[in-house]
């Protein structure tokens, strides 16, 4: 009941929270110079005063902030993102198009960071002086300093000139026909190199923050006890000692989702991915306001929601948050 | 003579620090019989957690190990027991209870589960049936609604109630041996009574041996037939506990026994003012020295003391000392 009442509260914030996104994206777009006008003018290929007036008034440019402000924000309550000059479609449909490819990316990249940080973390930390932990902590310190554009270069480098194993761009090959599974594999074995690259600086943020808390967590009361009670070291490290590192690494997951997206920005446009990032860049080069407006609204969302289902994670592993006590 | 449940001889623990190598436990030798109750006793420091860690086998690793000596355990050389064999008896035979109730928990998951756990483990019982007997163990070990809180996590008990939870888990596979060490220290004076009613009711039931570690004079004059009393890792008097509370024949153990409080308002002659033992226990890097350790503090101190380190002296009434002037004290 309880668990109930406080999902609904944070669903209510995480609302609120979304209207202040829209109310300041939009008055900062508001602010920026430039706008649909121009584009289209520029389109047809240049056009007087009088011409980007009409366009202004068709769209309802003229009118004061706040008005147009109250119309965007009405629009959005009814699912109408409004519709994108320069690739002429709903932006609500072009986003949805593309937002499978983001989520898809996304959400295996932090899987993937999660997964291999906490093997390594807790590999790292039963043998803090052996090789694999030195491994870690260089790894780690490499992993968060390169920058992830320069990391997916690099690879896209080294598998489309030296080892041509894997496809460097795109998500799919137009080419292949077959069953769900062999485009399934296709995907898969596009998705690989963008995955790896997003998830290289998270990856060694999560490893190095598993093997100091479960470090912290092998010399604590509670696993002395399990060991006094004759379990194998297997039952003393993945059920008692890994289950009780595992919230502060779930918090930082979850802090770190919003960077993990606009990483995803970079990583799609240097292996043309075809997700949000990819249109985000192009909306931004043809000052497309709807799609960037749209784009920075559903990012918001995806965050939200990631934060959202973090707090779920949360309380699965650890009893003491906002359970029962 | 029966043969004894733990006989541990000539025991020698060392530990590795910043400073070399120090002898923790130095020449250690005692034994325990089935259903007796001795007691370790000694300030801080002085080895008496270090020689449960060595009866369990989880000395800190790569730190700590046990450098000579046996511990035979039903005629079993535990230093020489693989780990697998180790595991086996851990929790089984010989059990632990320790001094933190607070942390000594895992805070994920239910107390049932961490007792249910060590029963599936050792006697090979079913999910069900080995819930059913964790909510017996703590209605036997006095939590009240046994049933409804055996799926309570530890954070929804008190210190007292973790105590108990701990008790129950170590008690789950009537081990030969429980070994407590300082099981009351972390608690409230009223709730420390009853956790040593439990343990001597407990003890009375099972039959199992107890080997208590403890600060607490009264409590080792309560519970214990005898006790060890410590000092810088080498054992300074061993005996029964009311023939060394009568007349103590180490002058460490006098200083410890007057440091005990009565509850008496006015100083008369049988409770004078309340006495301590002056100085504090020497560091690790002169543990092992060919001398009384004790000597730095002690009023009885001469040349001897200081040149030699003192034999164990057995006495007819079978107590046992480590002081040159033990017939003196």
């Amino acid at each position: 009941m309880t668990f109930i009442n406080t999902f609904a509260t944070r669903v209510f914030y995480a609302i609120i929270l979304l209207m202040a996104v829209l109310v300041l994206n939009f008055s900062l777009m508001h602010m920026a110079p430039g706008d649909v006008a121009d584009t289209i003018a520029q389109s047809m290929g240049g056009a007087d005063k009088e011409v980007l007036d009409a366009i202004r008034t068709d769209y309802g440019l003229d009118q004061p902030f706040l008005v147009q402000l109250g119309r965007y924000m009405g629009n959005v309550a009814q699912f109408d993102l409004g519709h994108s000059f320069f690739f002429n479609q709903p932006v609500t449909q072009l986003i949805l198009e593309r937002l499978p490819a983001t989520l898809l990316l996304v959400i295996s990249a932090q899987l993937l960071a999660l997964f291999v940080g906490v093997v390594l973390g807790v590999y790292s930390a039963r043998k803090p002086n052996g090789i694999v932990s030195h491994f870690v902590t260089f790894f780690a310190l490499f992993g968060y300093s390169a920058p992830v554009f320069w990391t997916g270069i690099l690879l896209l480098i080294s598998f489309s000139l030296m080892i041509p194993i894997l496809p460097v761009a795109g998500m799919r090959d137009v080419t292949i026909e077959g069953n769900f599974w062999v485009h399934f594999i296709d995907v898969a074995r596009h998705l690989v190199l963008p995955m790896i690259t997003l998830a290289s600086i998270f990856l060694a943020l999560y490893s190095r923050l598993s093997r100091a808390t479960m470090m912290e967590t092998l010399g604590s009361d509670y696993v002395r006890t399990a060991k006094a009670k004759g379990l194998s070291e297997r039952q003393v490290v993945y059920k008692h000692a890994l289950k009780n590192s595992l919230s502060p690494v779930i918090t930082l997951a979850g802090l770190q989702f919003s960077a993990v997206v606009s990483g995803a920005v970079l990583v799609e446009t240097v292996f043309s991915w075809p997700g949000l990032g990819t249109l985000a860049f192009q909306s931004i080069i043809a000052r497309d306001t709807p799609t960037i407006l749209g784009i920075l609204f559903f990012s918001a969302l995806v965050v939200i929601v990631g934060n959202l289902l973090t707090d779920l994670a949360l309380r699965l592993v650890d009893p003491r948050v906002g359970g029962k006590g | 003579m029966t043969t004894p449940l733990l006989k541990v001889e000539n025991l020698r623990i060392e530990l590795t620090t910043r400073d070399g190598v120090a002898p923790v436990i130095d020449d250690l030798s005692f034994e325990l019989g089935q259903n007796e109750n001795i007691s370790f006793v000694g300030e801080s420091g002085c080895g008496k957690s270090m020689t449960a860690l060595a009866i369990m086998g989880l000395l800190p690793e790569k730190i700590g190990r046990i450098a000579s000596g046996s511990i035979l355990f039903d005629g079993e050389d535990l230093t020489k027991a693989s780990p697998a064999r180790l595991r086996a008896i851990r929790g089984n035979e010989i059990s632990m209870i320790f001094q933190e109730p607070m942390t000594s928990l895992n805070p994920v998951y239910t107390v049932g589960e961490q007792i249910a756990e060590v029963i599936r483990e050792h006697q090979g019982l079913g999910r069900k049936a080995a819930w059913d007997m964790a909510a017996d163990l703590l209605d036997a070990v006095r939590i009240p609604n046994a049933r409804g809180r055996v799926s309570d996590y530890p954070f929804q008990m008190s210190g007292g109630q973790r105590q108990r939870v701990m008790i129950a888990m170590a008690l789950a596979c009537q081990p030969k041996i429980l070994i407590a060490d300082e099981p009351t220290t972390a608690l409230d004076v009223t709730v420390q009574a009853q956790i040593f009613d439990l343990l001597r009711d407990l003890r009375k039931d099972t039959g199992t041996s107890i080997i208590m570690i403890t600060h607490d004079m009264g409590a080792v004059a309560e519970m214990a037939e005898r006790m060890i009393v410590m000092y810088a890792g080498r054992g300074a008097e061993i005996g029964p506990v009311e023939q060394i509370i009568e007349h103590a024949r180490h002058p460490y153990t006098k200083g410890l026994t007057s440091c005990v409080p009565h509850i008496v308002s006015q100083l008369t002659e049988d409770r004078a003012r309340l006495t301590e033992v002056p100085g504090i226990v020497p560091g690790l890097k002169d543990f092992g020295k060919n001398m009384c350790l004790f000597a730095s503090r002690c009023n009885h101190r001469t040349e001897e003391c200081l040149s030699a380190r003192p034999p164990m002296k057995p006495f007819e009434n079978g107590q046992i000392a480590a002081c040159w002037h033990a017939e003196d004290v």
